[in-house]
């Protein structure tokens, strides 16, 4: 069993993110990175995939500039085999199919049993990824992943809907399937397996040999929200206050 | 800071330890301080993560690391549970080294493994009722009787005694009714002859054991002893040298854990219209406190460093460890000024990170010890006209 787990590595929730002057991207050079949550949850589900069954191999890959090493390094010493870097020069893509594109070109000749994906990243959160791979890569997709149980070809998993609905589907392999955040516990690197890492190999890609000519998505401006504060006066005789206070606390405030 | 003495290992080390105190301690931290409970526990998954054998090396089933990674493994644990980082830290540079320095290749193999995963913990005897600065004061006696030494006496304050497997301690010893020196022992706690005392009350790092050791008519096998009987004291006293160091880590956790409390606080809490980092009596505590925990860092990184390089590093860990407890005991007093009569209630942290501090300058040699110390080594340097 041949497995890649997409990895990527984003702004850290407590960093500040200050924007660019030109206001189309985060000022990289003051944040801290780490590993986007529903990734890290998706290595977990792979590793212990690999343990179940006590074969196959576990493969890192991730995107960006040279930073992203350090995530990929973060793979190797939770235990994954091997890791993979697309070298992204500049700033990172954020069209979704031309990520994917990039992906498939470097892991179409791998022959990948299953690729796990996180839900979605927590930069641009656009969910995408592990769908366009999947398709790119003919394998058959699920999404929202918070259980799996692997068969000798097939994959079940279990789904989560909307409203505490769950569902069970049964995927042939090769399968693209992204996880939710939650589906396990993911492991720290121990400290041999950090000492560890420094051995395995990091295939590197470069960004000529992976990117598609063509872009179909790009990102025009970041903003930060305005908030503002409003005040209501209530005014008028009891009913009146009663039913307005009562429809903000139901419409605008959601809280009854 | 982090680049001039960080190497990739380490910050990859760091992050881990900083995600595991995050997760695994700090949601239990204020309930064992609160019930003196021991982190049995987090000592089973520090010790499957390698944090028990940080420093052993790899043949001896250790993670074979250096000083600067043990380093920022205690910080890392100090700034969320000081109890916890002192129960590792203590294990390793008092309970482990002692071994590692002194110990032939026998008792190596057989203890420095189960000590290294964390199978058993390490304890280390010194300090007696009635020598404490004053280790060559040891009154615990070992008689040879031609076939063992017959061990009378006790130790007091012993961190770990209560949960160790293993005690390395110092006594006396007499060979025919004559004094040979203080020489170092290791043996398995639960061995006939060893009380363990009831837990000590303390007012800071409660959730570590501290216990008092009776040693009656306890017999220990000549192959328990460490080296020769002339070089436990001096061996007891190098092991403090490098536990200095991790003294200062320890100090460095404890006030960041409180700086980084009152940094938040001054952000949030409002006075007379604004949050309070804006008054500037506050805003340069917390620049202070910022300051001062960097200089710690140097100090401390620095005597690491020196011990990795194989250079002398006593001066420095003295100084490291004065400057650097010294500064938490301040740190973690400003911090609940921070927070006003917040500060002095249990339900925020910095509470906690104060009673902690305190032991910081008593513990492996006391501040004025360390000035002793210093004192001595500068006037090394110097020549006297
Ligand atoms: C929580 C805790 C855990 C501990 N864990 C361990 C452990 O695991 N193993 C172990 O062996 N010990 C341990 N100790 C003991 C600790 O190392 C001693 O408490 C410390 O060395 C001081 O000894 P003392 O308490 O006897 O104080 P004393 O030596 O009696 O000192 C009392 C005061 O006199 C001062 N003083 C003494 N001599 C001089 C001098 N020459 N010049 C100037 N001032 C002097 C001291 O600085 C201090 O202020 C622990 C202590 C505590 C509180």
């Amino acid at each position: 069993m041949k497995i890649a787990v997409l990895i990527k590595q984003v702004p850290g929730s407590d960093s500040a993110l200050p924007l660019t002057g030109d206001g189309t991207w985060i000022d990289d050079s003051l944040i801290t990175f780490v590993m986007n949550e529903s990734d890290n949850y998706a290595l977990e589900e792979a590793l212990r995939i690999r343990e179940k069954i006590n074969d196959g191999e576990v493969v890192v890959v991730s995107m960006g500039p040279d930073r992203v090493q350090r995530v990929i390094r973060e793979g190797l010493a939770k235990g994954a085999d091997r890791g993979i870097h697309l070298e992204e020069d500049g700033q990172i893509e954020t069209d979704p199919l031309c990520i994917a594109k990039s992906f498939t070109s470097v892991l179409e000749d791998e022959n990948f049993d299953l690729v796990l994906t996180g839900l979605q990243s927590d930069d641009t959160g656009m969910g995408q990824t592990g769908i366009l791979l999947g398709e790119l890569l003919g394998m058959s997709t699920a999404t929202l992943g918070i259980e799996t149980d692997i068969q000798s070809d097939t994959i079940r998993v279990k789904r989560e809907l909307e409203s505490g609905w769950f569902q069970w589907i049964k995927l042939p392999l090769p399968a693209s399937v992204s996880i939710q955040s939650g589906i396990n516990q993911p492991r720290y690197p121990s400290l041999k397996g950090i000492m560890g890492a420094k051995k395995k190999e990091i295939k590197i890609v470069a960004q000529s040999e992976h990117r598609p000519d063509t872009k179909w998505q790009s990102l025009n401006r970041l903003f930060i929200p305005q908030t503002n504060k409003q005040t209501e006066t209530l005014n008028g005789d009891a009913d009146t206050i009663v039913n307005r206070l009562v429809e903000i606390l139901r419409s605008d405030l959601r809280i009854i | 800071m982090d680049k001039l003495f960080f190497n990739d290992d380490h910050l990859m080390i760091r992050d881990m330890v900083r995600d595991f105190a995050e997760t695994e301690v700090r949601p239990v931290a204020k309930e064992m301080d609160r019930k003196e409970k021991f982190p049995k526990k987090l000592v089973a998954q520090m010790g499957k993560l390698g944090l028990m054998g940080t420093i052993i090396p790899e043949k001896y089933g250790g993670a074979g690391l250096d000083m600067i990674s043990f380093v920022t493994a205690i910080i890392e644990l100090a700034r969320v549970d000081a109890s916890v980082a002192i129960t590792m830290a203590a294990h390793t540079s008092l309970g482990s080294v002692p071994i590692l320095l002194l110990g032939n290749e026998k008792q190596k193999q057989t203890y420095l493994p189960r000590l290294a995963s964390g199978e058993i913990i390490g304890a280390f005897g010194l300090t007696e009722p009635d020598a404490g600065s004053d280790a060559g004061a040891t009154r615990t006696k070992a008689i040879w009787d031609g076939n063992n030494y017959i061990v009378n006496g006790g130790k007091i304050f012993i961190t770990n005694a209560g949960e160790a497997g293993l005690l390395s301690f110092t006594s006396q010893v007499e060979v025919n009714n004559e004094l040979k020196g203080i020489a170092a022992f290791v043996i398995p706690i639960k061995t006939a002859g060893l009380e363990i005392g009831p837990k000590e009350k303390k007012m800071g790092w409660r959730a570590s054991d501290t216990r008092q050791l009776f040693f009656k008519d306890l017999k220990v096998p000549p192959e328990a002893m460490l080296g020769q009987v002339a070089d436990g004291f001096k061996f007891f006293l190098k092991t403090l040298t490098s536990g200095r160091i991790s003294i200062g880590a320890l100090s460095i956790g404890t006030a960041l854990g409180a700086y980084e409390n009152a940094l938040q606080y001054a952000t949030e809490r409002e006075a007379f219209g604004k949050p309070i980092y804006k008054f500037q009596s506050i805003g340069f505590k917390l620049a202070d406190m910022a300051t001062e925990i960097e200089a710690a860092k140097l100090m401390v990184y620095h005597a690491a460093w020196l011990k990795d390089k194989g250079m002398d590093f006593t001066k420095q860990a003295a100084m490291a460890k004065l400057f650097a407890s010294e500064m938490a005991m301040k740190s973690t007093t400003e911090a609940i000024q921070v927070l006003g009569g917040y500060g002095y209630v249990k339900e925020y942290d910095v509470e906690r990170f104060f009673r902690d501090a305190k032991v910081l300058e008593i513990g492996e040699g006391t501040s004025e010890v360390q000035r002793i110390i210093i004192t001595r080594e500068i006037l090394k340097d110097f020549k006297i006209p």
